[in-house]
């Protein structure tokens, strides 16, 4: 028995010093110390075997197992250095890493989306909620509850496309602006009040490169107890500056909106010459870029909100337009003729 | 509007530059959009004829000698109307015009004139660059100083501005100078109207009588006899060129001078022409007249009229009558300036599509107490400059004479609104520079008076802009709002349309964004029975009605890039359509439809590519639903937009929840497409909505083995796999069910095809044995065969 086990030893030694890859190397795993090797058969018997030969054999018979496995285990790390090795040394799966990639379709938002997105994400920041709304709306939320009654000259500033209706009925139209949600977000919930509405509004206007038929804007509302003109003015500010970079400045001028006393229109510093003047900020510096002012006491009355009581700003921009400029886009007609060749630069 | 700063230097000092004036009215809310220049002449300078003889050469011709104070030089001059004693501009040799012919700058050369060398020339205004008028030459006013540069003399700015409608007041030269005061600190120059009424009393020779004092709370009346009609004053022509009006008569000319610096249109009738010399303010009744334009007018009962003892002479505020016109043979004036409702006003000159200088000035409602300054003012003007004799004494029949209640005003206010405290001192100062007088009535609280021009102000709030909007914006501090965040208003279809646009854009696809509106054929095309909305006003026929699908504008889009797109066209769009409801705003309902067409792998070397199929766009949705925790259940439908075979409804718990299939080839025809082929679809969000909400549960990942099985079945060619697989699902023991293959052919026989399904079996509780998992494949085999006639391949 302890020839045997000698003879084994040799063998396997012997054929260990000739193996040349790892799979060789698992043959004579099995072969030596697999569940049917010669090996594993006799530490089995030992069990039958007299106590004294159960003494040797069993320990010799362990001892060559141990020393069997060591060199399996030892062999095995070798071969597998030997294969890393070779992997920096041998060309063996070499490619043209210069060829293109395998395509994989690469889907995107429409431009004025990203923008609608980038733009409410920094009001919710600032503590706004986004709601949206109709865009079929009656006259009275468009108009006479915004302080535009009929025959207003202010009508002259929203150039209507109306709703063919039955005589006798409301007068419907498309909305020309967002700020009919102004009316129904504060018809709905009571104050505090901070939303944004972002949506498509319409005009009855010839398309050119600067005016279109549809387009989107964005009107705020934040109505409080304290709400003033400086709380106005620090949240466009810190929306203008997270939008078009925090060097910004802002400048706020007079201007008129039936909806709101005070009225001012913000404009920001050139972000393209500085404030010196040039093409785009038409040698002016600044570039207009929304409508604000605090909410017009008639229009809180008109929701039963008390005007001793609450205070309320309100602002309206137009995306297209937040999107030209920052992107160098002459012609408000692209965004809707979806020419993919211009959808997919952004 | 356009006004020129020398116009406005009659009632306020001006000394900053014009660029600086146009800022700082613009911030104050005077939008300047453009400045004007006149003059930039070179070399010419005001000179006087005096004297003129014959050409030796030319009858037409005429040899002018003109003083220029230092020298005397003589031109050789065709103008008809060159006459000894004249003031006129005067170009010497190197002097800089331009061509009459072509308009071009040229500089004048020395030039002998049949014969005659000319030493300059006289100019017209076309040469200048003032008119178009070549006629004759320039005139200038007698007190033209001989020898100063013309640019001196009458170079000017004209400020071109944008006003916004509030602001009646500012469509006037006093009403710009008034801010020009306010802003740069100057008090404005009073100046005032006086005349000689030499005629007899107006009283016995016109009457006026206001029938609906409600469109008319104030009329005024001068009558001016003798007058001479004729061309105005070059001064005054200039004025009103320079401002954009073209000059007609003296007397026309005079009263819309006097709307450009007062602000008030006024009206000149030729008296001899109304019957009864009576002038009745009244609403038409079914009536017409021709207006000025020439144009016959059908007057209804709500347009107010002036009328004479025959009928109606002036739709009021909008235009004069024909019959009435101020013409070369009038005589004597009947001056009309007066006030009358301007939603009124607005109504009529809508009706007739005819905005007037007067109806627009009208139409925001101005001040009653203006007609009668401004009557006077131009009374004044046409006795000067038409030869006439003024009547003593005015018509002035006011019975819409209100007091105007003043508006109280505390310092806490002002800083509730702005959020800076503002001293009290600091708004009396502000508003007394804008006309509005105030009293001090207690601790930081004013009564304000407003003046009678600013008819925009009625509320604090409107007093605390006037203070904001001349201190400065810049002045007020930054914060943000400090309150209690407000209560959650959710907006799921938001959330819901971010969601999908998410995944859809992860799947490939591109959004696009198309038009609401489209044309009726486009929407007949695909849903025929639906009446949509439409505009009664549209731009054109291809937006006149408001979609009721997604899928035109989708198809319109795929149709204008196949051309120039070479891989395949993924494109999708989440927005809403519009369907009509009775009495009420139509239900605005979230769509999102799809369309894929062309190679499946963008062109590249790893190889060929097929074509997207029906299967490409029902894996994106599965993937989508299942994104949403939504199983869907496609089944046939008879969509006829879609091609018979390959469609399908797409059920969603027991809801029609969209349709899924391939362009009808009837339908890319009509939308000029030529790939092949489309496959498209179109969802009711409403119904995922409703789907998604409520909680969901996560199910724990099972920890006993699995056991698969391989099976093939034979069934009928038009068995749904579906039905297969559903049978296979229902056993409990059946975790999951994918179908690996699906076969025709030699191997099987005719009309049949073979399913190929891997079944994993596992339980959540235990380990399975073959045992069981073999009798549970059995019995679904047997139900198999005997509900679909499934034989096991």
């Amino acid at each position: 028995m302890i020839e045997k086990l000698a003879d084994i030893k040799s063998k396997a030694l012997d054929e260990l010093s000739s193996l040349a890859d790892f799979n060789e190397l698992e043959v004579w795993r099995v072969r030596y110390l697999g569940k049917k090797s010669e090996l594993t058969q006799i530490l089995r018997g030992v069990a039958s075997l007299s106590q004294e030969q159960r003494k040797t054999v069993g320990a010799s018979a362990n001892e060559l197992r141990s020393n069997l496995e060591v060199l399996y285990s030892e062999n095995k790390d070798a071969l597998k250095e030997q294969a890393f090795q070779d992997v920096e040394t041998t060309a063996k799966g070499y490619k043209d890493i210069s060829l293109p990639g395998r395509p994989i379709p690469l889907g995107r938002l429409h431009p004025i989306t990203q923008t609608v997105n980038e733009i409410c994400g920094i009001f919710v920041a600032l503590g706004f909620q986004v709601v949206e709304g109709p865009e079929v709306e009656w006259d009275y939320y468009n108009f006479e509850a915004l302080n535009i009654p009929p025959d207003h000259p202010a009508r002259d500033m929203w150039d209507t496309l109306w709703i063919d209706t039955e005589s006798g009925q409301r007068p419907m139209l498309l909305r020309t602006h967002t700020s009919p949600m102004q009316i129904r977000v504060m018809e709905q919930t009571q104050p505090p009040v901070r939303v944004v509405v972002p949506g498509k509004v319409y005009r009855y206007e010839a398309t050119d490169a600067t005016h279109e038929s549809m387009f989107y804007q964005l009107e705020g509302l934040a109505v409080d107890e304290y709400i003033t003109f400086a709380d106005l003015k620090g949240t466009l500010y810190e929306f203008a500056k997270r939008l078009f970079g925090k060097e910004r400045r802002v400048r706020f001028r007079c201007d008129y909106f039936p909806f709101v006393e005070p009225g001012v229109e913000m404009a920001i510093d050139c972000f393209i010459c500085g404030g010196k003047g040039c093409r785009l900020c038409s040698g002016t510096g600044w570039i207009e870029i929304l409508g604000a002012g605090m909410v017009h006491p008639d229009v809180l009355r008109r929701v039963n909100y008390d005007p001793e009581v609450y205070t309320g700003f309100a602002f309206g921009l137009g995306l297209e337009r937040i999107h030209m400029l920052r992107y160098g886009i002459e012609d408000i007609r692209l965004f809707y003729s979806n020419d993919l060749r211009f959808l997919r630069q952004f | 509007m356009k006004t020129p700063i020398n116009w406005l230097r009659e009632y306020v000092n001006i000394t900053l530059p014009p660029h600086e004036l146009a800022r700082k009215l613009t911030m104050s809310g005077t939008d300047v959009g453009a400045i004007e220049t006149i003059g930039g002449w070179e070399n010419i300078v005001v000179g006087e004829v005096v004297a003129i003889a014959p050409h030796p050469n030319a009858d037409r011709l005429k040899l002018a000698t003109v003083d220029l104070g230092s020298e005397r030089l003589t031109s050789v001059c065709g103008a008809p109307n060159v006459a000894i004693g004249q003031k006129i501009p005067f170009a010497p040799i190197g002097a800089q015009l331009l061509d009459a012919e072509n308009g071009e700058r040229i500089r004048l050369k020395k030039a002998k004139i049949r014969g005659v060398a000319s030493e300059g020339m006289i100019c017209s205004e076309r040469e200048l660059g003032i008119s178009d008028h070549h006629e004759g030459i320039m005139v200038l006013p007698t007190d033209a100083p001989v020898g100063i540069h013309l640019d001196e003399y009458m170079g000017d700015s004209i400020l071109d501005m944008d006003l916004t409608p509030n602001r009646p007041d500012l469509l006037s030269v006093i009403g710009i100078a008034r801010e020009v005061a306010a802003l740069t600190g100057e008090t404005m120059t009073t100046t005032d109207t006086k005349y000689i009424e030499a005629g007899e009393s107006i009283v016995g020779q016109a009457s006026v009588e206001i029938h609906d004092p409600d469109l008319c709370p104030r009329y005024c009346a001068s009558l001016i006899t003798g007058v001479k009609i004729g061309q105005s004053p070059a001064w005054l022509e200039q004025r009103l060129l320079a401002c954009g009006m073209r000059p007609i008569n003296n007397v026309v000319d005079a009263t819309n001078y006097v709307m450009l610096e007062y602000g008030q249109p006024l009206h000149a009738f030729d008296f001899d022409n109304i019957a009864d010399r009576k002038i009745i303010v009244r609403r038409a009744t079914n009536e017409s007249m021709y207006t000025l334009d020439g144009v016959a007018r059908d007057l209804s009962d709500d347009m107010l009229v002036i009328a004479d003892g025959m009928g109606p002479i002036a739709v009021a505020g909008v235009m004069g009558g024909a019959e009435s016109e101020v013409t070369e043979s009038t005589t004597s004036i009947l001056l009309e300036s007066a006030n009358f409702n301007a939603a009124s006003i607005r109504r009529t000159s809508t009706r007739f599509k005819l905005r007037s200088e007067a109806s627009l000035r009208f139409e925001k409602g101005l001040s009653p107490e203006l007609p009668l300054p401004a009557l006077k003012r131009a009374t004044q003007l046409i006795a000067e400059i038409s030869g006439g004799k003024i009547a003593s004494g005015i018509i002035d029949i006011y019975p819409g004479n209100k007091e105007v209640d003043p508006i109280s005003l505390t310092t806490k206010k002002v800083a509730r609104v702005l959020g800076i405290e503002i001293s009290y001192e600091k708004i009396v100062t502000v508003l007394e520079s804008l006309g509005f007088q105030c009293t001090l009535i207690g601790a930081g609280e004013l009564q304000v008076a407003r003046p009678y021009w600013r008819t925009d102000v009625r509320l604090a709030e409107d007093l605390v802009e006037e203070i904001v909007r001349i201190i400065g914006y810049d002045e007020l501090p930054t914060t943000l709002p400090s309150g209690a965040l407000p209560a959650y208003i959710p907006d799921p279809f938001r959330a819901l349309k971010m969601r999908i646009s998410d995944i859809l854009v992860g799947c490939g696809m591109q959004e696009v964004v198309t038009y609401s509106l489209t044309s009726i054929d486009t929407l007949q095309r695909i849903f025929p029975q639906i009446a949509p909305l439409k505009v009664a006003n549209p731009i054109t026929t291809e937006q006149e009605y408001l979609r009721t699908t997604l899928r035109p504008g989708l198809l319109q889009v795929l149709s204008s890039n196949e051309k120039h797109e070479e891989n395949g066209i993924r494109l999708f769009e989440v927005d809403k359509v519009y369907f009509p409801r009775a009495g009420d705003l139509p239900e605005e309902r979230h769509m999102l439809a799809g369309v894929l067409c062309g190679t499946r792998h963008n062109r590249s070397w790893h190889g060929e590519s097929d074509m997207l199929d029906f299967f490409d766009a029902k894996g994106m949705l599965e993937t989508l639903f299942e994104h949403l925790g939504l199983v869907a259940v496609f089944k046939p439908t008879d969509d006829t937009t879609l091609s018979p075979g390959s469609r399908a409804t797409i059920m969603i718990e027991g809801e029609n929840a969209g349709t899924l299939g391939e362009l009808h080839p009837r339908l890319a025809e009509y939308f000029d497409i030529s790939i092949h082929p489309i496959i498209l679809f179109e969802i009711d969000l409403q119904i995922l909505l409703t789907a998604t909400t409520g909680p969901r549960q996560y199910h724990p990942i099972p920890r006993f083995p699995v056991t698969l099985r391989d099976i093939a079945v034979v069934v009928d060619a038009k068995t749904p796999a579906k039905s297969v697989q559903g049978i296979i699902e229902d056993s409990p023991l059946v975790m999951m069910v994918t179908l690996f293959d699906v076969y025709t052919g030699k191997q099987v026989s005719h009309g049949k095809k073979s399913l190929a399904f891997r079944i994993e079996y596992q339980s959540p509780s235990r380990t399975l044995t073959d045992e069981e998992v073999n009798i549970d494949q059995q019995k679904t085999l047997d139900r198999l065969s005997k509900e679909l006639e499934a034989t096991l391949r």
